[in-house]
Formats: C-alpha cells, structure tokens, sequence
C-alpha cells in the first residue's frame, strides 16, 4: 500500500495547532511539519483552507482537513488501531464532544482578554477565566484524565492551553492553581506523557510571543 | 428494554428542528416537552447546567446537549438511514461545514437582518460571500448529503424555514435564485421533503417571532 503523504500547516505558539501535533503523535503518524507566518500566509495554505485562511490544516495525501477538532477526530477515525481518543461508546463519545466544544467556546477569548485588557476589564476578564476553569475543574472531579483512566480527546482539546497559563498568569498577575489545584495537577500528569510534552509550545516562548503582540498592538 | 426518549425545546428553534427532523428520519418515538425560554423548566436546568438552553435530549434518563452533538448521538446510537457519511473524510468535511453554518453563516445572515441603511449594505457583502461556499457545496448533488437528507442537510435546515421569512420581514433577497441557484433549489426540495414537512413550525407565528425579534433593533436607528 502506497505510504500515506501527511503535510501539517501550523504555527508554533497555536494551541488549535498543538491539539493536532498532539493527536498525530498519539498515533505515531510521521508527518511534515510547516510553520506558517501568519503576517504572511503561504499560497498553500490559503489554497488548502480558503473559507478560513487558518491553521492548523492537515493535508492527508493531498486532501485538506480544516478546524482542530475537526481534524483530531478524522485523526481518530483514520488510524483507529492506535490510542484510541474518543470512547467507543455513543454516550461517552456525546460527552467527551460536548466538553472539547465547551472549551473551544469559552477559553480562547477568555484567555486573551488577560493579555489584552487592563483595569477593571482585566479583573471581570480574571475572573471569567477562573470560573471556566472550575467548571472544567469539576467535570474532571477525581479522575486522572477527562475520560477517566486514559488520555483522551477532551484532554487533547485542553492540555495545550496549558503551554499559555505562564503567559496568561503573568500578564494577568493571578494563579490557576491557587483556584484549580486539581487541574493543575491533571495538567502536570499530562506533561509526563512524552507525546504532550514534545507536542507542546515552550511556555518561555509563548510569553516572547505574548510580549512581542503587546508591543505590535499598543497594548499596555 | 423500552428506550426512553424525551426532547426539551422550544416550538420555533432552528436548533430544535434539527433534533426533531433527525428523530423523525430515524423512525424514532419520543416525548416532547416544550420549554418556555423566560421560565425554564427545572429539568432543562438539571439536564443542561453548562448552558441551560434546548434542546436537550434526554436518553433513558441520560441528558445529550448541544444540536449537532446530539445529531452525531442519535446517528451512531440508532443505525438505520444514517446521516452522517462513513468515509473520515467525508465526515470531516460535513463536520467543518456544519460548523462553518453555525460560527459563520448564521451570524451573517442574522446581521443583515437586524441592521439598517448603511450598515445592512455593508453586511451584504460578507453573507455573501459565506452562501457562495454552500453553493459550491451543492454542486452536482442533490442534497449536501447526496442523494438523501443527511447530517448537512439538518445543520443547515434552518435556511429552508427561515430564510424566506426573514426576507419578507426586511424586504430584502437574501438567497437570489439568480446567484444562488442550487441553493434556492435545495432550500425548497428540502422544504418539500414530507419527512421535514411534517415538523415545520406554522409560518405566521415565525412572522410573527421574528418582527418582534428585530423590534428593539429597529429603535437603535442613527
């Protein structure tokens, strides 16, 4: 059978790109990575994502797949023999969607708005953020990973946001684990997986990154 | 074992008929109960804390939320007169449009009919834009989902019922079957579907609905 062509656009710091670094290296698929300028698209990327013009996109022997969930689950469903994400069955599987969507609704703009915002904006914004992070909190009670004893998609859809939390919490001057001590932790043993921690952005960078967008926009 | 079927919603959401035109595809028997948006049920509230919003479906006792997610629940549960394809692909494709509908095209459409003069011209162009994607989708096919009513068509259901009202309400073509032609057509195959016939909400009350939606709208005039 002809070896399977896998191209990855992506940028760096994304947490949408990372999702998909993550799943591809859960299932050992060797692949291409290409960092994308986003200041300056490739005429690839806006051939293979022309409604969005966004990474990440996955091109799977020439056929482009768009939207990071999106392409986590076709991931899933592609190379079913390996590290399964998503639960076999349909009500777990319902579950497990509906929290990866919780937080692609909810935490990109929230985290932004910590580096973006200042006065009282800041603080309504720090406090918005602390409660999505309970709410995520308390749907992971007292497991190890979202989907109970295995890593999973809603881990997947999650973990990378973590990479931010240094950027996050030192421009917005507060601490996820002096509120979220479990999701902390769960985020730690996460971090021990090989395939997270080498699929993961450097916190260090990621806060350049921050600061260089700061100073692009005028933002104090 | 006897299922347990139960749908919360409301009589004239989109969302809301997508569950109902799945449900009725699936030649599946469920009870309704019709939420009031001002006074919410304290079951919707126990079902669907996160976003305390219908639908909800309620399986043997166990709640589904969010439209499109329940969509996926009732196809992979139930297996006859499937909705989504089988290919990955495939379904990755109807999943990024599907949710390329509700992120984009919805709001789009939505600004055009809530704004005035100025503003509404410029929100033509973008909505625009957005339907041309559908219309290419369309191309050679007779439903998004082929040759049958699939997910697709469900997710974008809303269009078929909705659109023609919102025209009436602003005087306005929003989907011109001279630049939309596949997708004026699939809006009335769609419509004529006896399936989705069946569950559509009564027109004048919609008409009704949605002026009064655009009222406070209206009074924010420059």
């Amino acid at each position: 059978m002809a070896k399977d062509e896998v191209v990855l656009l992506d940028a760096y710091v994304s947490m949408f790109g990372m999702r998909v670094r993550l799943a591809l290296a859960e299932k050992g698929v060797e692949y291409e990575y290409r960092e994308e300028d986003l200041a300056n698209k490739s005429p690839l990327l806006l051939q293979m994502n022309p409604v969005h013009k966004k990474i990440p996109v996955l091109i799977h022997n020439g056929k482009p797949v768009c939207e990071s969930l999106v392409i986590v689950q076709y991931i899933d469903e592609v190379w079913k023999d390996k590290s399964p994400l998503l639960p076999s069955e349909p009500y777990q599987r319902a579950q497990a969607r509906f929290w990866a969507d919780y937080i692609d609704k909810k935490i990109y703009d929230a985290g932004r708005k910590l580096w973006t915002t200042k006065g009282e904006e800041l603080e309504s914004s720090k406090k918005a953020f602390i409660e999505i992070m309970k709410v995520l909190e308390g749907e992971l009670g007292d497991k190890s990973y979202f989907g109970g004893e295995n890593f999973g998609f809603v881990d997947v859809a999650l973990i990378p946001f973590y990479s931010w939390f240094d950027a996050y919490e030192t421009c917005a001057n507060f601490s996820v684990e002096e509120h979220c001590p479990k999701l902390i932790a769960w985020a730690k043993r996460c971090m021990e997986r090989e395939t997270v921690s080498k699929s993961l952005a450097d916190p260090k960078k990621i806060y350049d990154f921050v600061l260089l967008m700061k100073k692009k926009f005028g933002i104090e | 074992m006897a299922e347990e079927l139960k749908l919360f919603r409301t009589w004239s959401s989109p969302y809301s008929l997508r569950v109902v035109h799945a449900l009725k595809i699936k030649g599946l028997e469920y009870e309704t109960i019709l939420e009031d948006l001002q006074n919410k049920s304290a079951a919707v509230l126990e079902y669907n804390p996160t976003y305390k919003k219908v639908p909800v479906l309620v399986h043997n006792g166990k709640p589904i939320c969010e439209s499109l997610l329940i969509l996926e629940y009732i196809d992979e549960t139930w297996k006859q007169r499937p909705l989504l394809p089988q290919d990955p692909y495939q379904k990755a494709m109807a999943r990024f449009w599907a949710k390329f509908g509700d992120d984009k095209v919805l709001p789009s459409i939505w600004t055009v009919f809530i704004s005035q003069g100025k503003e509404q011209e410029e929100a033509i162009a973008p909505a625009a834009g957005n339907l041309k994607f559908l219309e290419e989708q369309l191309k050679g096919k007779k439903f998004f989902g082929g040759e049958t009513i699939g997910y697709l068509d469900l997710a974008f259901g809303w269009m078929a019922n909705l659109i023609s009202i919102l025209e009436e309400i602003v005087d306005l073509k929003l989907v011109d079957p001279e630049i939309f032609p596949l997708l004026s057509t699939w809006m009335n195959t769609f419509s004529d579907d006896p399936v989705i016939k069946e569950c559509w909400p009564p027109r004048d009350k919609m008409v009704e609905k949605f002026k009064a939606m655009r009222e406070p709208y209206l009074q924010r005039t420059a």
